[in-house]
């Protein structure tokens, strides 16, 4: 496995990116920080900045007029990068299926490593989540 | 100002262009009036009624387009909603944004989702809808 | 590895794209504002055509995460209206509770958020801590810490357990004295009250003019509240009182959120204290054709919700109108005028979902070359209380 993708297990630095969400999932992902979840003792923080993110947390079920937008954010972001996709609205749009503003998953637009469903899932669920990434990604050789 | 107060002054002002009127609970209570006094109405139930505008809501009845304009009397609970029909395909009806600022945007959005053209607002542009959204194409229409 | 928290938050200033708010500043002034919407618009209005009654419960509930449940709220009052019926009585008391409850955990969201914003980062977190053991009580009752899925048209969807009510009111008295800790900090820090008061003002006529309503409202001595007014469900049978302040600025705005969390826990100990027994569901099989209007005081105002049945399974049409849809409005008046310093608290004052408010750019009025983002513009309003306490010597 590459250095930098080694790098990346050891910390993982996180970018939020909401592509059009209720804002649940997004909630529920800061409160992956506060004392009680306390996400940094994995090495999870976030960050400001997609250039200096190793994850993208993305959630929500793509409105049209967020896409381009987020293209572009991908386009930023250095590689390698890893896409987790936050809640039932990333993993496949969930209740918005039917709707004429989200007509595509966000993994047609966003290359996703990980789907961690759920409306919203709990923060222990995402900690699960990417704790999992990151053994799988140990484990890739 | 009294229920019964509000309610005879607005059947008075709205005389003959008064075409329906729906008293369906303590707090709810429906007129139908024809779109040419709607800013004479409106603007007595904000000025003088002291009403609240709450909200309009548009909805496309297949033959014409319906708007409904929400007013909340909160000092006595009452919700009196103006109901306007715009025949197709004439979709154009005063703006209210003269009155009161809290128009503009359910204006613009009853613009983008049903097609309506609001006289004196000045600035229909899409305000919930991308951009490059399809031209006449308008989600809440049913004729699509 | 670091400890270090990055105050991030929920933001993602996503570049070189027309921001949500486009501050246009002169100098440190900001002399006009840009607001573009529609980055989370999902059309649910058009969705809610094709579910049938029973899935528009929850499908509304998804319009926004942290007033999940003001929605079904108000879209089950509507059907209520619709039909001309009143639910159970149970059901009445477990609905407002559950409201009432979710009203407690908005407010400590925004509390902490504000705090975040104008750098106590303290508040931040110990506003957030606290509101966890809200979100036990919701994950016992209803099995989700967010998305309850309680409200049901004709009555809810679950009941409450008397066996669960001593340890839900020992939870809501042990969150007083935080609060009373939260008061003191806020009311009686000079840092706090520099950097809030005067600040963002909204006067009586500005609350008129752009139709705001809720705690936005309430803050510029409009004394409004839908649950007073207009009473549905159990509000007009317990005691409460609706909180106003009259300064119309960003200090007023907390006031009344934090008078207004004392007042839910009020509310939520009355309810199940005074709970009947009972049947929790009338069973509503068909919604015959009519109209049906809605209303419900939510954590940031008024939502109204307007249903047209034409005799068919589902709505032939589903009007939503959000209480931030009137309130976001008004930061063209609140914030023109402000130092860009201050933008960030103002705009958060409205207390939006809270998405709304995290992309913000500036941009040179003279040139229209975008200077700042969220983040710069976040790192602004912090370092300016660092200033002012820095000068006050603390």
């Amino acid at each position: 496995m590459s250095l930098r993708l080694k790098a990346l297990t050891k910390s993982i630095w996180v970018y939020h990116l909401s592509t059009g969400s209720c804002n649940n999932c997004d909630i529920e992902i800061i409160d992956m920080l506060t004392p009680r979840f306390d996400a940094e003792r994995f090495g999870i923080t976030l960050v400001g900045s997609v250039r200096h993110a190793d994850a993208i947390l993305v959630t929500g079920s793509l409105n049209l007029k967020a896409v381009p937008r987020i293209k572009q954010v991908y386009a930023q972001a250095a590689k390698p990068c890893v896409i987790i996709a936050i809640g039932t609205c990333s993993c496949g749009q969930g209740i918005f299926k039917n709707g004429p503003n989200c007509p595509n998953p966000v993994d047609s637009v966003l290359p996703v490593d990980i789907y961690i469903p759920g409306c919203p899932p709990k923060p222990e669920a995402m900690i699960a989540g990417i704790v999992k990434l990151i053994e799988k990604l140990n484990g890739k050789k | 100002m009294k229920r019964e107060t509000i309610i005879q002054n607005i059947k008075i002002r709205s005389g003959k262009d008064l075409l329906d009127f729906q008293d369906k609970s303590k707090n709810r209570v429906y007129f139908t009036i024809n779109k040419t006094i709607l800013l004479q109405i409106a603007k007595y139930l904000f000025n003088d009624a002291n009403a609240r505008f709450s909200t309009a809501s548009g909805v496309d009845t297949r033959k014409a387009i319906e708007i409904l304009y929400h007013f909340a009397v909160d000092d006595i609970g009452l919700f009196i909603s103006l109901r306007v029909t715009l025949e197709k395909p004439n979709l154009e009806i005063d703006s209210l944004l003269g009155l009161f600022k809290c128009a503009e945007w359910i204006e613009m959005e009853m613009h983008e989702m049903l097609g309506v053209n609001f006289k004196g607002h000045g600035n229909m542009k899409h305000l919930l809808l991308k951009d490059d959204w399809p031209k006449g194409n308008y989600p809440l229409r049913r004729d699509l | 590895m670091s400890r270090k928290i990055i105050p991030i938050g929920p933001y993602h200033p996503l570049q070189d794209e027309p921001e949500f708010f486009k501050l246009h500043v002169d100098g440190e002034t900001v002399v006009d504002i840009d607001i573009e919407l529609g980055y989370n618009h999902r059309l649910i209005e058009k969705i809610s055509e094709s579910k049938n009654f029973d899935q528009v419960a929850f499908m509304v509930e998804r319009i926004c995460g942290i007033c999940s449940t003001s929605h079904p709220f108000a879209y089950v009052n509507a059907i209520d209206d619709l039909l001309g019926v009143k639910p159970p009585e149970r059901a009445l008391y477990i609905r407002t509770a559950i409201a009432e409850l979710e009203r407690i955990h908005s407010h400590l969201l925004w509390l902490g958020l504000a705090g975040h914003f104008l750098g106590y980062n303290t508040v931040w977190m110990w506003a957030w801590r606290y509101r966890e053991p809200v979100l036990d009580i919701f994950e016992r009752v209803t099995g989700n810490r967010q998305n309850y899925g309680m409200m049901k048209p004709g009555g809810v969807r679950r009941d409450m357990f008397e066996e669960d009510f001593p340890w839900i009111k020992k939870t809501l008295k042990d969150l007083i004295p935080k609060l009373d800790m939260f008061k003191g900090a806020i009311m009686d820090d000079p840092v706090i009250r520099m950097r809030t008061e005067g600040v963002g003002v909204l006067t009586k006529e500005d609350a008129r003019d752009y139709g705001l309503v809720g705690p936005t409202a309430r803050a510029s001595g409009v004394n409004i509240d839908i649950r007073r007014d207009d009473p549905y469900a159990a509000y007009d049978k317990v005691e409460w009182q609706v909180c106003t302040h009259e300064g119309g600025d960003v200090f007023s705005k907390a006031v009344v959120r934090i008078l207004e969390l004392y007042q839910s826990i009020n509310i939520v100990i009355q309810c199940l204290d005074k709970m009947p027994k009972g049947p929790i569901d009338s069973g509503i099989k068909d919604i015959p054709p009519g109209e049906g209007i809605g209303r419900h005081e939510a954590p940031r105002g008024e939502v109204v919700h307007y249903i047209m049945a034409d005799g068919g399974n589902s709505p032939a049409r589903h009007k939503i109108r959000a209480p931030s849809f009137m309130n976001v409005a008004s930061n063209k008046k609140a914030v023109i005028g402000e130092t860009i310093s201050d933008a960030t608290i103002i705009l958060a004052a409205v207390d939006p979902c809270y998405c709304c408010t995290e992309r913000m750019a500036v941009v040179d009025y003279k040139t229209g070359k975008k200077m700042m983002d969220g983040q710069d513009l976040i790192k602004l309003s912090q370092e300016k209380t660092e200033k002012i306490k820095n000068k006050l010597g603390r």
